[in-house]
C-alpha cells in the first residue's frame, strides 16, 4: 500500500504543478473539449499546454506501455491518477476515438511497428480519427456492408460510402471496415486505416434534430490504400471490429454513470422550489428523480463491478452489451428529467443564458445513444442469445 | 477491494449453495406450510446451520463467532433467497448481531456467544404499524426501580413468538433506547400471524414489561447509532436475500423459456420474450452489484454505506419484483397454480420488499440524502 500512497503523493504534486487553473473549470461546451489532430484549433494556451504536459508524462493514455506513448501504469495506479484528476476537477487532456477505440484494438491486434507508429501519435493527440463502420444499408446489421476494396497487388482500391461517421469532417484518418472478399460474409472484411486526405475521399455533415452535425456521410471514389495499412489479418477485420465495439459500448454506456455527475434531483432545487419540508415542490417529479438517482448510483456500482471483472477476465464477453443497454437507457431517462426539471428555461434554443440551447440539444442528442454502437434491441438480442442462451436465430 | 467474490468467498459460496439447495429447497418451505408448522422454521435445519458455523458468521471472534463480514453473510442470504428457505438467519445472525456488536457491553457478552452457538433466536421489534417508520417510536420505556418499564406495541416482528430475546426500540426521556427483552418477560405477548409467504410474524404487545437497567443495548437515550447499525445490516441482508429470490425466479423462468413449446416453437425463440428476459437480466445484474457495493462499504465502515444501503434495498426491491412478475407472466397459466413454485417466489419477494423499508421508503431516503 505504501507504494501506492507514494504514487498518489507524486501524482498530486505533479498535477498541482502542471494542471493550469483554467483546465480545472467544468467543461461548458463542445469547444472546451480537446480532440487534437492536424486541424484542431486550441481554444486557449492552457488547453494546449495541458495536452502537451500530459502527453509528455504519458498521462493521456496512462495505462498504455511507455514505448507506445503511455505511462505504463498499473490498474491501481491508473485509478489513483483518475481519482486525483477528478479531485481537482481537471479536464480530460484529450478526448479521442484513437484512445477509446482504435488504441485498444491496435494494442491487441497491431504489429509492433504499427503500435509504435500509430499509438504514439494517438497518445500525443496528433492524429484525429474517425470510424468507418456503418453504411446506408448496414447499420445494426453491420456485416452486410458493401464498401469494397479491390486487390491491386501492392494496394487496394476502395469504393463505397459510409454513414454516421462521427466527426469525419474534422478527422485526419479513418479506421474503416472494407469488404475484401464478396463470397464470404463474416470472413471477407478487412480493417483498414487510411488518411482522410487521400484522393477520392469526400465527406459531408448530416444535420440532426439537435441542430448539430456531429455525424457525416463519407464517400470513397477509387481511394488507394497501401497494402500494409490494415490491422489484424486480411479478411478477418470482423474480429478487430467486434473487439473495438466492446470498447465503444463501454464508452457510450459510461454516459449513464457519468463520472462526476451530481444527483439529478439536487440540480433542480432552485427551479422547482421547495415545500415546507424542504423537499422539491413537485412530489411526482421528485419521486421520478429519486428513482432515477437510485438507478444511477446502482449503475455506478455495476460499472465498478464490470470493470473489476473485465480486467481480471471474469466478465462474460457479452456483458459490455448489457452495460451499453442499461447505461444508454439511463442516460436518455436523465435527459428527459433534465428537460422536465428545467421547465421553459430548458426549451430555449439559442439564447445566451441557455448556452445556445445546451440542455435541449443534449436531450435530443441522447436519443442516438440507444441507436449508435448497436441499438438497444440488438443489445437485448445479444444478451438473450449469448448470456441467457435462449434458443433461435 | 474488487467488486467480486475473492477466493475465500467463492469457496464459502461453493459450500453454502449446495448445502442450502439440498437441505432446504423450496419443498422444505412447502412442507412447513402444508403441515401448518407453528415455529416458522425448522429447528433441525437450524441445527445444521449451526454445524456449518453460519449463525455466528458476523459474531466477532472474541464472542465465539467467525468474525466475517456482510459480504460473506450475503452469500448465505442469497442462497436462502434462491431456495425460499425459512430461517431466522437474517434477523438473528445479521440484524441482531450487528446491533449487539455495535453496542458491546453486557448484552453483547450475554447474547453473541449464544447466537453463535445456535442457542438463541433473536427478533427485531422495530416497526409500529404496517409501514416501516423506524423513527416513529411510540413505545415508551420509563424508569422504574432499578430498571425500566416498557409499554407499547410492535408489528411485523419476525420470529417474535419463538424468539429467546427481542431487540426493542423504545422512547426514553432523552431519545431512543434499545432493549434486550428476554422471552418470558411478564407482560410480553406475541400474537403470530401467518403471512402471504407462509412465514410467521407477530404483533407484539408490551404491557408494563419490567426489565433491568442492564437490558439496555448500548447507552440510554443514545440508541440511534445502534439502531442504525441494526437497520443497515438488516436492510442490506434483506436486499441480498431478494437478489437470491429474483435470481431463483429468473433462472426458473429462463429454463421454462427453453422448454415450453407454443405454436410449434420454443417460446424462448420469440423476440418479445427474449427482450424482456434480457432486460430482466440487466436489472438483476445491476441489483447484484449494488448489493455487493453496500456490503463492501458496510464492511469497510465507510461513510458512503448509508446511501448505498438504501440504494441497494430499493434497487434489489425493484429488480426482484420484476423477476417474480415476469416469472409468473412468462409461465402463463401454470404460473398461477399453487403446485408450481414460481408463485412462491412472488410471495416471498412481497414480504421481503416490505421488510425494513420498501422501494418507496428507500428511494425517498436517497432523495433526502441528496438534499432534495
Amino acid at each position: 500500500m505504501s507504494d501506492l500512497d507514494a504514487f498518489r503523493a507524486e501524482v498530486r504534486a505533479w498535477l498541482e504543478a502542471n494542471c493550469p487553473a483554467e483546465m480545472r473549470e467544468p467543461v461548458r461546451d463542445e469547444d472546451d473539449i480537446c480532440w487534437g489532430g492536424r486541424k484542431f484549433q486550441f481554444k486557449s494556451e492552457a488547453q494546449k499546454l495541458w495536452l502537451e504536459r500530459c502527453a509528455e508524462k504519458g498521462y493521456t493514455v496512462p495505462d498504455w506501455p511507455k514505448p507506445y506513448g503511455g505511462a505504463g501504469l498499473s490498474a491501481e495506479e491508473t485509478k489513483i491518477l483518475k481519482q486525483e484528476m477528478k479531485r481537482i476537477g481537471a479536464r480530460s487532456p484529450l478526448d479521442s476515438f484513437g484512445i477509446w477505440m482504435l488504441g485498444p484494438a491496435l494494442l491487441k491486434f497491431g504489429t509492433e511497428e504499427q503500435k509504435v507508429h500509430y499509438l504514439n501519435q494517438i497518445a500525443r493527440g496528433e492524429i484525429r480519427w474517425c470510424q468507418g463502420y456503418s453504411e446506408p444499408g448496414a447499420g445494426s446489421d453491420l456485416v452486410s456492408l458493401q464498401t469494397f476494396g479491390e486487390d491491386k497487388g501492392d494496394h487496394w482500391v476502395v469504393n463505397g460510402s459510409k454513414i454516421w461517421t462521427s466527426y469525419a469532417d474534422k478527422a485526419d484518418w479513418i479506421f474503416c471496415l472494407v469488404r475484401t472478399d464478396k463470397a464470404n460474409k463474416y470472413q471477407g472484411i478487412t480493417f483498414m486505416l487510411f488518411d482522410m486526405e487521400s484522393e477520392g475521399v469526400s465527406t459531408k455533415p448530416i444535420l440532426l434534430i439537435s441542430g448539430n452535425s456531429p455525424f457525416c456521410e463519407t464517400f470513397f471514389d477509387d481511394v488507394k490504400v497501401p497494402k500494409d495499412q490494415f490491422v489484424g489479418e486480411v479478411n478477418r477485420g470482423w474480429d478487430v471490429a467486434k473487439y473495438l465495439l466492446g470498447h465503444e459500448r463501454e464508452m457510450i454506456s459510461g454516459g449513464g454513470a457519468g463520472g462526476d455527475m451530481v444527483s439529478v434531483g439536487a440540480l433542480f432545487a432552485k427551479s422547482l422550489g421547495r415545500n415546507d419540508h424542504g423537499e422539491l415542490d413537485d412530489p411526482i417529479l421528485r419521486a421520478e428523480m429519486a428513482a432515477f438517482d437510485t438507478d444511477v448510483f446502482a449503475y455506478r456500482a455495476m460499472g465498478e463491478r464490470f470493470m473489476d471483472m473485465w480486467k481480471t477476465g471474469r466478465a462474460h464477453p457479452a456483458s459490455s452489451n448489457m452495460m451499453k443497454y442499461v447505461g444508454t437507457e439511463l442516460n436518455k431517462r436523465r435527459h428527459e428529467l433534465v428537460m422536465a426539471g428545467g421547465g421553459s428555461d430548458a426549451l430555449e434554443w439559442d439564447s445566451e443564458e441557455s448556452r445556445g440551447g445546451a440542455r435541449a440539444r443534449s436531450w435530443l442528442r441522447t436519443k442516438a445513444n440507444s441507436i449508435e454502437g448497436g441499438t438497444s434491441e440488438v443489445m437485448l438480442n445479444v444478451i438473450a442469445k449469448r448470456i441467457l442462451e435462449l434458443p433461435g436465430a | 477491494m474488487p467488486l467480486y467474490h475473492n477466493d475465500d468467498q467463492a469457496m464459502l459460496k461453493d459450500s453454502v449453495a449446495p448445502f442450502v439447495a439440498e437441505q432446504a429447497p423450496v419443498s422444505h418451505l412447502r412442507t412447513l406450510r402444508d403441515t401448518a408448522d407453528e415455529t416458522g422454521f425448522s429447528r433441525e435445519l437450524w441445527g445444521q446451520f449451526v454445524e456449518m458455523g453460519l449463525p455466528g458468521m458476523l459474531v466477532p471472534e472474541d464472542h465465539g463467532g467467525l468474525g466475517m463480514g456482510h459480504m460473506e453473510a450475503g452469500i448465505v442470504l442469497e442462497e436462502i433467497g434462491r431456495n425460499l428457505t425459512p430461517s431466522p438467519f437474517l434477523a438473528t445472525s445479521v440484524g441482531a448481531v450487528a446491533a449487539l456488536a455495535k453496542a458491546g457491553g453486557t448484552q453483547a457478552s450475554r447474547w453473541l456467544p449464544a447466537i453463535a452457538g445456535g442457542e438463541a433466536i433473536v427478533a427485531l421489534a422495530i416497526d409500529e404499524g404496517p409501514k416501516h417508520r423506524p423513527d416513529r417510536v411510540a413505545t415508551t420505556a420509563t424508569r422504574s426501580g432499578n430498571g425500566f418499564r416498557l409499554d407499547g406495541k410492535k408489528d411485523f416482528v419476525l420470529h417474535g413468538h419463538v424468539a429467546d430475546m427481542s431487540i426493542v426500540s423504545a422512547r426514553t426521556d432523552g431519545g431512543i433506547t434499545l432493549f434486550a427483552v428476554p422471552k418470558n418477560a411478564k407482560g410480553l405477548t406475541a400474537d403470530p400471524r401467518r403471512l402471504v409467504d407462509s412465514s410467521l410474524a407477530s404483533h407484539v404487545t408490551f404491557d408494563g414489561v419490567e426489565v433491568d437497567a442492564d437490558a439496555v443495548i448500548g447507552e440510554v437515550d443514545a440508541g440511534e447509532e445502534v439502531l442504525n447499525a441494526l437497520l443497515a445490516a438488516t436492510r442490506t441482508g434483506a436486499a441480498a436475500e431478494m437478489v437470491g429470490v429474483g435470481q431463483g425466479a429468473m433462472d426458473m423462468t429462463i429454463t421454462y423459456l427453453k422448454e415450453r413449446k407454443q405454436f410449434g416453437k420454443l417460446i424462448g425463440e420469440f423476440q418479445g420474450l427474449q427482450h424482456r428476459a434480457a432486460h430482466l437480466y440487466g436489472e438483476m445484474e445491476v441489483a447484484r452489484a449494488t448489493v455487493m457495493k453496500a456490503q463492501q462499504l458496510l464492511d469497510e465502515g465507510s461513510e458512503g454505506a448509508k446511501l448505498m444501503v438504501s440504494v441497494a434495498k430499493a434497487k434489489a426491491g425493484r429488480a426482484a419484483n420484476l423477476a417474480v412478475r415476469e416469472g409468473v407472466q412468462m409461465h402463463g397459466g401454470i404460473g398461477m397454480t399453487d403446485e408450481y413454485d414460481i408463485g412462491l417466489y412472488m410471495k416471498r419477494d412481497r414480504a421481503l420488499a416490505e421488510f425494513m423499508g420498501d422501494v418507496h421508503y428507500h428511494t425517498d431516503q436517497v432523495a433526502r440524502m441528496n438534499g432534495y
